[in-house]
């Protein structure tokens, strides 16, 4: 039986999501899976809100593009208030509760919402809150092993970020962690 | 196995490239530019042809001549560049030089938006210029698939001395796939070149010309060309599909549409219902033969497009009322969802099962 | 003998090997067969003829691709300097001309034009300015004189409501890829000399790759402006050349 797994990213412009998203995207390429990438284009990349739509598969992918995504990772209040409500029943929504205001209302999926700046900030640099979330949302489908991102982040951090590869893996974990933890 | 993840656009780029693209001629428009981006870069690392024209209207001309010189050329544009280009599409195609153009398809008409379509249909698979020639046009669903249809573009259009459009749209030139770029071919062509522009050194004077003054030579122009297109219509049809040996309800859609499709079929047969899906690769030949052989096992066609209903009147052409086919599109650069589809499946068979009764 | 007395013959006037041996289509006491004769001998004269390749315009001059016995493209209508950009890029060792009307260079084609002299395109291009279209039928050109009555301005050039006519020369001599940029006139024997040096240079220009290089000739067309052609001739003496000085606008 084939499964197929859709990840949004969103948030502003210039907090990480498409390549948050690719990192997610190689990381599934490393995994032998079939994958696309699609971003929102356009005029809304120039400071505005920025998303990107992941499908990671076990078969060639059919549509880009989906009504409810089995993923969201939201990294602001406006993504979180448009993508709460169509996350799949039964998906996954991960938010970074540092930068947005209400608690989330949706009890037929599983909800993440960690304090993700101040646990980039503490891996070493609030930019890769995006990555925390990632972890966390990677860890809870079990669509990919944590090690599959690490090999991605090693590959492709663009060369100008490549100091940030060990912040990178170190916030990848923590997020990681936060899911793993109450199981035990 | 892939092992590049590679945008559409950059992928149709290196595409031609590696098909021993000699001259690239282009204008900025918005989805394309990565397209033309990347060969600003690289066709001068290999000391090859990249000019940004003053439009499109320079860009086509400038194709025009360096067709003319015997050049692979190409060009790139989106749906109001692409309206620009039609005047030279059709002194291109009426001085029988080949040339490959990629129309990445947006929201129109008019100025539109930037978001994916596919209003262009009629455009480039019925006209394009004025004249009443026929282009090649192939549209590709996948980044591999772009590329490897645009490998193959250059060598098309030169054995017919055509022109090919690579018709796609917003979609697949801003999506990552994983993908597999070709070997970079050897520079010259393999089909000769003996008609070129070059300098009349040692041989006659070559001329190329569009005016054929007399109606009967005008007519005698036409003819030859629908000839050619009869052969082009008899070895040039590509379509591929899926689930199709036991069913009895169809999906059709090309491109980014023809993807969707896919995935409400999957959809749809989860569902327990003998749904399949076609989708036509070459728009232009169309391969109609190949969908009116479905006529037999078929009780209805469903066509999704990214437009209000255009391609739908080539598949009912083609089933020549033996089917019933009804229609769903999304336009203006909303494209469509799996889940809207399978509806509109849903739909199709409630309305068969009315009909019955 | 008489035949020892017979002097010596000698041949003073042929075609040039750069033109094709047929009949032009062109009006009695139209220029354009002076022009074409000046390109080619300057084709012949530059010994380039197996390397040069013309674009034909659409107007008057669409069918100068039969005149010419050169490699010849005929252009959509504006777009020659276009495609001659194309047809250069490819083939760098080539002498590539355009001939264009006033219509076809200074209206529909005036982005093409300065656009291929902006870039400093190793082209040469002679733009023939009679002041109308002929092609069409002796409607207002984009250099129809101020108060000249054409068919499509038939009370005369209103500058008012149809502006001023454009001054291609001068207009070109302002870009910094324009290597020579020139006005002469076929109108007299005198005149008809100056503009074939001119013509050579241009080509010459091209071949030693300093830039664009433009040559206007001012030219007849007795037809469309309803004059004989010698009444024509002294039109363009009297009536052009006052409005678009002779000249040399710029030389590199």
């Amino acid at each position: 039986m084939h499964t197929t797994t859709e990840f949004v990213i969103a948030g502003f412009g210039g907090q990480g999501v498409l390549l948050t998203g690719q990192v997610l995207a190689y990381a599934a390429l490393e995994a032998g899976k079939h994958v696309t990438w699609i971003p929102s284009y356009g005029p809304e990349m120039r400071g505005g809100t920025a998303n990107c739509t992941v499908v990671i598969s076990t078969e060639p992918i059919g549509a880009p593009l989906v009504r409810n995504p089995a993923v969201v990772i939201a990294l602001n209040q406006p993504s979180f208030d448009k993508y709460e409500p169509i996350v799949r029943v039964g998906g996954v929504l991960a938010v970074n509760a540092s930068l947005t205001t209400r608690a989330p209302v949706r009890t037929d999926i599983r909800v993440l919402a960690p304090h993700a700046t101040e646990m980039a900030e503490r891996a070493g640099s609030p930019k890769v809150a995006g990555i925390v979330l990632l972890g966390a949302a990677v860890a809870a489908t079990g669509v990919l092993e944590l090690g599959d991102i690490e090999l991605a982040l090693d590959k492709h951090l663009p060369a100008k970020h490549r100091d940030l590869l060990p912040v990178n893996i170190a916030a990848l974990w923590a997020g990681a962690v936060l899911v793993a933890e109450p199981e035990i | 196995m892939p092992t590049e993840l590679i945008k559409g656009n950059t992928a149709i780029a290196e595409a031609a490239l590696r098909a021993g693209l000699d001259a690239y001629f282009g204008y900025p428009i918005t989805p394309q530019t990565e397209l033309l981006e990347h060969l600003a870069r690289r066709m001068p690392e290999l000391g090859r042809v990249f000019l940004q024209a003053e439009s499109e209207i320079g860009a086509i001309h400038m194709v025009y001549g360096a067709a003319c010189a015997g050049a692979r050329t190409m060009t790139s544009s989106s749906s109001p560049g692409v309206s620009l280009m039609a005047e030279g599409l059709s002194y291109i195609a009426a001085s029988d030089v080949p040339m490959v153009l990629v129309d990445v398809m947006r929201g129109g008409p008019g100025l539109g938006n930037i978001a994916p379509a596919q209003m262009d249909y009629f455009q480039i698979v019925k006209g394009g210029g004025h004249g009443g020639y026929h282009p090649i046009v192939l549209a590709p669903a996948t980044v591999q698939e772009a590329i490897d249809l645009t490998y193959a573009a250059f060598d098309l259009a030169e054995h017919y001395r055509t022109i090919v459009v690579i018709l796609t749209d917003g979609c697949l030139a801003q999506m990552m796939e994983p993908a597999e770029l070709p070997p970079m071919r050897e520079r010259g062509s393999p089909i000769s070149k003996a008609w070129a522009l070059s300098g009349a050194k040692g041989r006659e004077r070559r001329v190329f010309t569009s005016v054929h003054m007399s109606p009967e030579e005008g007519e005698a122009f036409v003819n030859k060309c629908a000839r050619q297109w009869d052969v082009i219509t008899a070895n040039e049809r590509r379509c591929v599909s899926e689930q199709i040996d036991d069913a009895e309800w169809l999906l059709v859609g090309f491109g980014t549409a023809g993807r969707v499709a896919q995935s409400a079929m999957r959809a749809a047969r989860a569902a327990g219902l003998k749904v399949g899906v076609w989708r036509p690769i070459s728009l232009s030949p169309y391969p109609t033969p190949e969908l009116k052989a479905l006529a037999p096992q078929l009780r209805g066609c469903l066509v999704v497009e990214m437009n209000t209903g255009q391609m739908v009147e080539d598949v009912r052409l083609a089933f020549d009322g033996r089917v019933p086919v009804s229609f769903f599109g999304r336009s203006g650069g909303v494209v469509p969802l799996p889940e809207e589809v399978l509806e509109a499946v849903h739909r199709m068979i409630e309305t068969a099962k009315e009909v019955v009764c | 003998m008489l035949m020892a007395d017979a002097p010596e013959v000698h041949l003073v006037f042929d075609r040039p090997e750069s033109l094709t041996d047929v009949d032009t289509h062109y009006c009695p006491g139209c220029s354009h067969g002076i022009a074409h004769r000046l390109v080619a001998e300057v084709i012949d004269e530059l010994e380039i003829r197996e390397r040069t390749i013309g674009v034909a315009p659409v107007g008057c001059a669409v069918f100068a691709y039969n005149y010419f016995n050169v490699d010849f493209a005929e252009a959509a209508h504006g777009r020659a300097p276009a495609m001659a950009t194309g047809l250069k890029r490819v083939h760098p060792e080539a002498v590539v001309f355009t001939y264009q009307g006033d219509g076809d260079l200074a209206s529909i084609g005036i982005a093409e034009a300065l656009h291929a002299a902006a870039r400093g395109e190793h082209l040469t291009t002679i733009f023939i300015n009679n002041a109308i279209y002929g092609m069409t039928g002796g409607q207002m050109a984009p250099t129809s004189l101020p108060g000249q009555r054409t068919t499509s301005s038939p009370c005369g050039r209103d500058v008012e409501t149809m502006g001023m006519p454009l001054r291609m020369s001068e207009l070109l001599a302002t870009l910094p890829g324009v290597a020579y940029s020139v006005r002469r006139s076929l109108h007299n024997p005198k005149n008809i000399l100056q503009a074939k040096k001119a013509i050579k240079r241009a080509f010459e220009i091209q071949i030693e790759e300093r830039g664009f290089s433009f040559v206007e000739l001012l030219s007849t067309c007795p037809t469309n402006w309803g004059l004989t052609p010698s009444e024509s001739m002294t039109w363009v003496e009297q009536r052009l050349i006052p409005f678009y000085p002779l000249g040399d606008y710029k030389v590199i």
